[in-house]
């Protein structure tokens, strides 16, 4: 579609951000090698550039790492609340001094678009935590008892589509409630958790109280089997999280999982078509569509299919795809090779099994990992595309006639971690939302995060809450219904 | 002719003691049956040994009646739980006896048992429409959104009762997973199931939907095995597994991503938290903006 008025490039300037070549692991508040000396390499997902060489952590050095939270643990999780409340406090607001220079490096190491990095991710990083620093002092009042108790050191695996975000999810109420912690971030994106560990640092957070050990699989497979972690939290896959509960089985571990998700976003024919759009645009095209909560099965209601087809396609051709960096760009690059391979090949079955494939006009950049949008039609509910998380921006459409159809078909998955409802008809929105069987529901809006608001999935979605008073639930012992001091 | 007549001496009718499912008393379609004898050896009943068949029709017949149940409002569900209290409380003497030879207890110590069960219904029916308000609640999120997290239950769940605690304990564990709307398959103490199956019989007559609890008796081992496994479980509470078993059952339960309770020392004489409550429900936490009514210059 030919546009009136074209966007002069508007890019964020990479100056505010400092990369040194090689980052370590960081241990007991030093950065340090890994004891067998390996490293890999972190790359631009839009440019294939090198960022930088990171230190890979092997078994030795989770060993060390965990041995350096459970020191730290005794004298941490003594200070009173009000003081690991006023550490918390420093490293939101150092985070929202740095937030900029936070922002490009995440647009960097990612790929997503510079202004979801900056008007998404880095606000709600600082709000977490200035959230669970707030309740480091309250923790009597939470509802967990008397005196509720920290587990211990804590293991924490995140996943690469919300680096710094995950990493405020997991480290906010781990330290709030008096944990230590044991991080490792995902191997396509380690940079903003060591920028973090910088953060640390400038806030005078006590030595071994946070650790960062970047690597792949086998380190936080090291990490979870590690006999001296107390609690498990981990975000990603649904296959993995499922080996994770089989690892920690019988071991007494504590454990939370924030797995995949195949959400449905569901369109009555009174809904408001405009607004609808829009949250489908951002229900699967946010972040390249590399969101678990990803409203990735579009449930329309037969009558106003066409009209509502119509207008998002041509919203669809109005997103602009490329530089992440620049200011106008909706559409950034796709992770890694190997997650853009996973959606390729997943797209082809979707076509191969009999749906219909559609894209805007678009333009791929010829370095890097892009995918352009796309939807499907004529899709059922027995297609692979209806069935398994892509992880990537493609919408599979469906259709329904009825509210009881569309809330059956809407569960009609292995999953239960979002779901969208639109429509004017407030007894509609209640009770479909009641009948659907997920731990998130957005009704006439979709993807809307806050620290205050517990997050976390039905069936195999995986189980916790993280954030709001719920996600203290994670890093706290059961209660002793005696309140037992 | 015998010695009853005689003596004048009446014959007593033996209880054949059947498995609770659906709201049924089946038998154990295996057709096996094993020996039930009270804390001396002595032949008390010969009691269902439930099959891999058996914990699959009774997930069936919880998950039949998930909708109903789930779906009822909490007050009903707490008048119905209270009902069972009732029901209990004027078959005592049975339940007595029965807790009497189970655990080797004295009269009266098995009375203050049953009691205490008994007043653990009353204790959970009043907790039906309360936790939503203990445990959800409004999110003050920074938009212009209502926020409202609200506890559900999380489905099917499969509890392992106690082994020593034949009634009190059983009861300690099935009523918070009722109470919240939840639907149960449960698996009596192996050597003590005898208060568990009779326990079928008042649930049956206390307005409780069939198949809203489900009583099998057996091997724990061999019945659990298969319900862990089963993949239209949502959670497993493994209070009466040992600690091998326990971990076997938490490695299978992972394929499905159950919820897991594990078996942890408990003092069912006490007064429970809210941690079994909290432990087989979900949080669903649902958006809408808000409007923005005069937002300036109105004024009160």
């Amino acid at each position: 579609m030919a546009s009136a008025f074209e966007y002069a490039p508007a890019p964020e300037s990479r100056s505010v951000v400092d990369i040194a070549p090689s980052y370590g692991l960081f241990i007991d508040g030093e950065f340090s090698e890994a004891a067998d000396g390996k490293v890999f390499k972190t790359v631009s997902p839009s440019t294939e550039e090198v960022l930088s060489e990171v230190a890979q952590a092997g078994t030795e050095d989770v060993d060390r790492a965990v041995k350096a939270a459970r020191k730290a643990f005794e004298k941490w999780s003594a200070l009173p609340g009000s003081e690991r409340a006023k550490y918390l406090f420093r490293i939101a607001r150092i985070i929202q001094e740095r937030s900029r220079e936070l922002a490009v490096l995440e647009t960097l190491d990612n790929g997503k678009p510079i202004k979801e990095t900056r008007d998404a991710d880095l606000p709600l990083v600082a709000a977490h935590f200035f959230y669970y620093a707030g309740w480091a002092d309250k923790l009597d009042h939470a509802g967990f008892g008397a005196n509720p108790r920290p587990l211990g050191v804590a293991g924490q695996v995140i996943p690469w589509n919300f680096p710094l975000l995950m990493l405020a999810w997991k480290i906010a109420p781990a330290l709030a409630t008096g944990n230590t912690v044991v991080l490792k971030p995902a191997e396509t994106t380690p940079l903003s958790a060591l920028f973090f560990a910088d953060i640390c640092r400038q806030a005078g957070l006590p030595k071994g109280v946070v650790n960062i050990l970047p690597g792949y699989g086998d380190t936080g497979a090291a990490l979870v089997e590690h006999p001296d972690v107390n609690k498990v939290a981990f975000t990603g896959s649904t296959a993995v999280g499922k080996a994770i509960a089989r690892q920690v089985a019988g071991t007494g571990k504590k454990v939370t999982l924030e797995l995949g998700g195949k959400g449905a976003n569901i369109v009555f024919d009174d809904a408001p078509i405009d607004q609808a759009v829009e949250g489908i645009v951002s229900g699967i095209f946010f972040n390249q569509g590399q969101v678990c909560c990803a409203g990735s099965r579009l449930l329309v209601q037969e009558s106003i299919q066409d009209e509502l087809l119509d207008s998002l396609k041509r919203r669809l051709s109005t997103l602009r795809l490329g530089d992440p960096l620049d200011k106008n760009t909706d559409i950034g690059a796709i992770n890694s090779a190997e997650q853009l391979a996973r959606i390729t090949s997943l797209v082809e079955q979707g076509e191969a099994e009999g749906a219909e494939r559609w894209s805007p006009a678009c333009e791929l950049p010829s370095s890097g990992y892009w995918f352009a949008p796309t939807l499907f039609t004529n899709v059922t509910q027995a297609h692979t595309i209806a069935r398994d998380e892509i992880f990537g921006p493609v919408l599979s459409v469906l259709t329904f006639r009825t509210p009881d159809e569309a809330v059956a078909k809407a569960n009609n998955s292995q999953y239960g971690l979002s779901a969208g409802i639109w429509t004017e008809k407030g007894s509609r929105i209640l009770a479909v939302a009641s009948k659907l069987r997920a731990g998130v529901i957005w009704s006439n809006t979709f993807n809307k995060f806050d620290p205050t608001s517990p997050f976390g999935g039905y069936k195999e979605s995986g189980f916790g809450r993280e954030g709001g008073r719920h996600g203290l639930e994670a890093y706290l012992a059961p209660s002793s219904p005696k309140g037992e001091r | 002719m015998s010695t009853v007549d005689r003596n004048n001496e009446r014959l007593s009718v033996f209880k054949t003691y059947k498995l609770y499912v659906g709201g049924k008393f089946p038998r154990s379609e295996s057709g096996r049956v094993y020996e039930v004898t009270d804390s001396k050896g002595k032949w008390l009943a010969n009691a269902p040994q439930s099959s891999r068949k058996d914990a699959r029709d009774a997930v069936v017949a919880a998950r039949k009646a998930f909708g109903g149940w789930s779906g009822a409002t909490a007050y009903n569900r707490g008048q119905i739980l209270y009902r069972i209290a009732e029901m209990l409380e004027g078959r005592k003497d049975q339940f007595v006896r029965e807790v009497a030879d189970a655990e080797g207890l004295s009269k009266s110590k098995a009375a203050a048992v049953v009691d205490a069960a008994i007043d653990r219904w009353v204790w959970y029916a009043g907790w039906t429409d309360k936790i939503a308000q203990v445990v959800g609640g409004g999110n003050p999120v920074a938009g212009p959104f209502f926020n409202l997290s609200t506890p559900e239950p999380t489905g099917v769940v499969t509890v392992l009762a106690p082994q020593e605690s034949s009634f009190l304990g059983l009861v300690s564990v099935i009523a918070p997973v009722i109470a919240t709307g939840n639907t149960v398959v449960v698996v009596a103490s192996e050597k003590s199931p005898l208060p568990a199956l009779s326990l079928g019989e008042v649930l049956a007559t206390s307005d409780l939907p069939g198949g809203v609890v489900n009583v099998l008796s057996g091997r724990t081992a061999e019945i659990a095995a298969p319900l862990a496994a089963h993949q239209d479980v949502n959670a497993i509470d493994l209070a009466g597994a040992d600690d091998v078993l326990a971990k076997e059952l938490e490695i299978a339960a992972a394929d499905n991503l159950k919820r897991v309770l594990r078996p942890q020392p408990v003092d069912y004489s006490e007064t429970p938290g809210i941690e079994r409550l909290t432990a087989f429900l979900e949080t669903k936490t649902v958006w809408h903006p808000t409007g923005s009514l005069g937002a300036s210059g109105s004024s009160y």
